[in-house]
């Protein structure tokens, strides 16, 4: 440290001056392997740069030698936590492209289970936000009620995280006979557990002191930068994919999409808090009508595009994902780029954080929910 | 507005552009010249006012390299693809447009860690998801790599 | 009630029988020192295991229950792991002081709870400035977390010893206000009076409004002063890593570990003595049958209980609340304690003056 530091000569006792902090990539509140370089007045924040590239596996090029069946299984260990969402987008893409039509009862079950997810997702978001500013308890409370989500897709899907439940086509088997019941067993369930997680925090007056008015990002700023999901609607960006370019069940049911003026960390977490609830709307809706019926649409056993470029894009917890492909007609993509909503999430940082404190950058990207996976790719 | 009616009015602002049948949202191909002001002019104009470059993505062609930039617009709500092709695959170059979309700043430093396209006047062009000392572009057809990569 | 100093005389008296003045004292002090010693280890444990369990009710899980009965040997394993682990010496970090910091804070921890009055004679020092000394002594920590933060040759170690300076430095001034308005009340500094003045009722009931003030304040800024629930961003785990420690590994660290715990004790006990009654009984008023039922108790039994629920108070804190940061921490001191506490002093010195307390 010494020698980063110079000793300020005689004359300027009362200036401080800049020093450069590495926060990661191994620590516990940079949420995946981050490391931001911050240069640091005192507490004030000049700079925050990051670095990633820890988790890059270069799955855009593994999809190139692989076929369009076998990308669906490397697509979910980008987000994690949006596994059935990242896994639709390319099936939905493949499926644009082959004109097939799915059955109803596959985009039903398809809707119910992508909300389930975003469900998950939240709840690990609201734990882990709770723990970053110090109330370590709601960690396992969060991760309690997500515990029964996840037990609803160890039964019907097999896995409890990198679910691969969707295929081109279709789905890979048929729900659970207990699936129904479960969930909406967990749906009563859920609906008296919310507000209690929103009195815990959004109610605390610590809490509150520690995210209103910080971390502002403007809606030209979001859209500026892409800043999609609840992040970027906190701003007042409209991007909710499922409205404007509705897949799905999602033209069909009804649901608000949560937009707020405010931009602050406070809006973005009382976006993702009501977009909980809208969530649970949406499968309420949808969990007493599933349509009897194949669940998966014929397919031929080996998948080929036809030559031609195809983009599709989904909903995922943290925004708006994309799957491009580039087809020469084979059975791999020649191109396949995904467009990560973390990634252009990731780089609003350094607009969002300067000026704030060291400790308000860990509200601020607890805000912003991050997962390095889906921005490493 | 439809993709015809952009099309007519894009292809009044420049020349040389070309066009794609039967895609899914409207492509036009222009000259890597007319690049910046073209994109500067769909940002800008209240017709067209893409604000929002949702993805950009380099593409590994056998004679040239191409950058694909989807846009969309928050005000009317229409999509577009806009692509550029480079002069060759030996020193491609294209214009950033950071300056007009500040989050392109980080896909072109990702494009041109992936694929080499170098992008003038890009105020901080350096690897991002690689070490910085890494040779080769592993995104090209062409990048062999003995150790890591496993040809079947 | 049972009265410790005609044990404690014994004790003295068979030393000098036996020995020549100078031995016996020796003998004496060896003796405090090694109970003090072993009872600053066995806080450690008993709390530490407390903590963990206390936190997992709160978190609903279980917490350790399998080493030992009911987990009660969990710290004992968890003490011979930190004494096996290798003591990592930081490359350029000064190394007097990088040594010389956990000790500097052990010693300030046994200074203070050798006043703590455990029982009726029961106290190894009762000076008649009892609450000065405390509040004094408790200062000296500071020092070692300091030398703490600066020798590791880290900058996030630099950054939470900073900001732990600022942070004790500043609730200071709270917790010696508050307690001064309980020495306007109880009218001396020494703890053994101040627990006597206590027969007739607590401090906490008799003091009325402004002993009920001056508690929560006196909570308030000694949770803050030992680096604890709320206030623990100084070594905040998801912020700075473990801040002022961060360097430090095995029997050094464990130090630095059983101080703090140490302290929570300590600042429970002070709390205890001066608005609980110390080991006094709960005595409600005239029921005679009640009193002698309450009076059964042994009174060091009585302080263990009170001391257990204000620490529990302590911990409950701790587990709810997300952190301040540093800013609205001084803040809070700054610009709503002290007034609070000047104001809560001026009015308890009027109450006095109008002999309208108990």
């Amino acid at each position: 440290m010494s020698d980063q530091l110079d000793l300020a000569p005689a004359t300027d006792l009362l200036t401080s001056q800049e020093y450069f902090v590495n926060m990661g990539p191994q620590h516990p509140s940079t949420h995946g392997v981050l490391r931001l370089v911050l240069t640091i007045d005192g507490e004030i924040i000049r700079k925050v740069e990051p670095h990633i590239g820890y988790i890059h596996r270069s799955i855009e090029k593994m999809c190139e030698k692989d076929t369009y069946r076998q990308i669906v299984h490397l697509t979910d260990r980008m987000d994690y936590l949006s596994c059935h969402i990242n896994n639709e987008a390319v099936c939905l893409a493949v499926e644009q492209a082959l004109q097939i039509e799915v059955p109803e009862r596959v985009k039903v079950i398809r809707t119910i289970v992508d909300e389930l997810t975003r469900l998950a997702s939240h709840q690990l978001w609201w734990g882990v936000m709770g723990m970053d500013l110090g109330a370590i308890t709601s960690f396992l409370y969060g991760f309690r009620d997500r515990e029964m989500i996840n037990d609803i897709f160890e039964e019907t899907c097999g896995a409890r995280l990198t679910m691969n439940y969707n295929v081109p086509g279709g789905l890979m088997f048929d729900i659970h006979p207990n699936f129904q019941k479960r969930t909406k067993d967990f749906v009563e369930h859920f609906k008296t557990k919310l507000p209690e997680y929103d009195q815990l925090l959004s109610d605390n007056p610590i809490f509150r002191a520690r995210t209103e008015g910080i971390g502002y990002m403007s809606k030209e700023d979001a859209i500026a930068y892409g800043v999609t999901g609840p992040s970027g609607r906190a701003s007042g960006f409209a991007c909710d994919v499922r409205k404007r370019h509705p897949y799905g069940m999602y033209s069909q049911v009804e649901f608000k999409e949560i937009l707020m003026t405010d931009g602050d960390c406070f809006a973005r977490y009382k976006a993702r808090i009501l977009e909980m609830w809208e969530s649970l709307r949406i499968i309420e809706q949808l969990i007493d009508n599933i349509p009897e019926g194949e669940f998966q649409a014929p397919t031929k056993q080996v998948i080929k595009l036809p030559k031609g470029e195809f983009y599709q894009r989904v909903e995922t917890a943290r925004g708006d994902f994309g799957v491009y492909i580039i087809s020469d007609g084979n059975k791999s993509p020649y191109r396949l780029k995904f467009r990560s909503p973390g990634f252009s999430n990731l780089f609003v940082l350094d607009l969002v954080a300067r000026g704030s404190k060291l400790a308000d950058l860990v509200a601020i990207m607890s805000t912003f929910d991050y997962v390095m996976p889906d921005i490493d790719r | 507005m439809n993709n015809e009616a952009l099309l007519q009015l894009l292809n009044t602002w420049a020349e040389g552009l070309e066009t794609e049948e039967n895609a899914q949202y409207l492509n036009v191909r222009v000259p890597a010249a007319q690049l910046h002001d073209f994109a500067f002019r769909l940002k800008n104009d209240e017709a067209t006012s893409f604000d929002y470059l949702f993805c950009l993505s380099g593409v590994d062609w056998p004679e040239y390299m191409e950058v694909v930039y989807h846009l969309e617009s928050t005000k009317h709500g229409h999509c577009m693809v806009l692509k550029s092709r480079t002069d060759g695959r030996e020193d491609p170059r294209l214009d950033t447009v950071c300056d007009i979309w500040p989050t392109a700043d980080a896909h072109e430093r990702e494009a041109f860690d992936m694929f080499g396209i170098r992008f003038n006047n890009h105020p901080d062009l350096r690897r991002l998801l690689l070490t910085d000392d890494w040779e080769g572009y592993p995104m090209r057809k062409d990048y062999k790599d003995e150790i890591n990569m496993i040809e079947l | 009630m049972y009265d410790f100093t005609a044990l404690v005389q014994s004790i003295g008296n068979f030393l000098h029988g036996q020995f020549s003045p100078g031995v016996a004292t020796a003998l004496e002090w060896t003796l405090v020192i090694l109970v003090y010693l072993a009872l600053y280890a066995i806080l450690g444990l008993v709390l530490v295991y407390v903590e963990r369990r206390v936190c997992a009710f709160f978190q609903l899980r279980l917490g350790p229950n399998r080493v030992g009965w009911a987990g009660t040997a969990q710290t004992v394993a968890d003490a011979l792991k930190l004494l096996l682990k290798e003591p990592v010496t930081v490359n350029k970090a000064d190394k007097l002081l990088f040594n010389l910091a956990p000790f500097i804070i052990t010693l300030a921890a046994l200074t203070v709870i050798s006043l703590v009055p455990f029982a009726k004679g029961l106290q190894a020092f009762d000076i008649n400035i009892g609450l000065l000394f405390i509040v004094a002594v408790s200062s000296i920590g500071v020092v070692g977390i300091l030398l703490a933060g600066w020798s590791s040759n880290n900058k996030y170690a630099l950054i939470g010893a900073m900001r732990s300076g600022a942070q004790i430095v500043s609730y200071e001034l709270s917790v010696g206000l508050s307690l001064l308005t309980m020495v306007l009340l109880t009218g001396t500094l020494q703890l053994s009076t101040i627990i006597e003045t206590q027969a007739n009722g607590w401090w906490i009931f008799k003091g009325h409004v402004p002993a009920v003030i001056a508690f929560f304040l006196y909570i308030t800024a000694s949770i803050a002063e030992i680096n604890r629930g709320p206030f623990d961003l100084p070594e905040a785990e998801s912020e700075l890593t473990a801040g002022f420690h961060t360097e430090y590994s095995g029997l050094k660290f464990a130090f630095f570990f059983l101080a703090e715990f140490v302290n929570m004790f300590t600042v429970a006990a002070i709390a205890t003595t001066v608005f609980l009654g110390g080991w006094m009984p709960f005595h409600i008023g005239d029921w005679a049958g009640f009193n002698a039922v309450m009076d059964f108790v042994p009174p060091i039994l009585w302080f263990l209980l009170k001391v257990s629920a204000v620490i529990f108070l302590m911990m409950w804190f701790k587990w709810t609340f997300p952190r301040l940061r540093i800013d609205q921490l001084l803040k809070l001191e700054w610009k709503y304690l002290m007034p609070l506490n000047l104001m809560n002093l001026v009015f308890t010195a009027i109450l006095v003056y109008l002999g309208w307390h108990g």
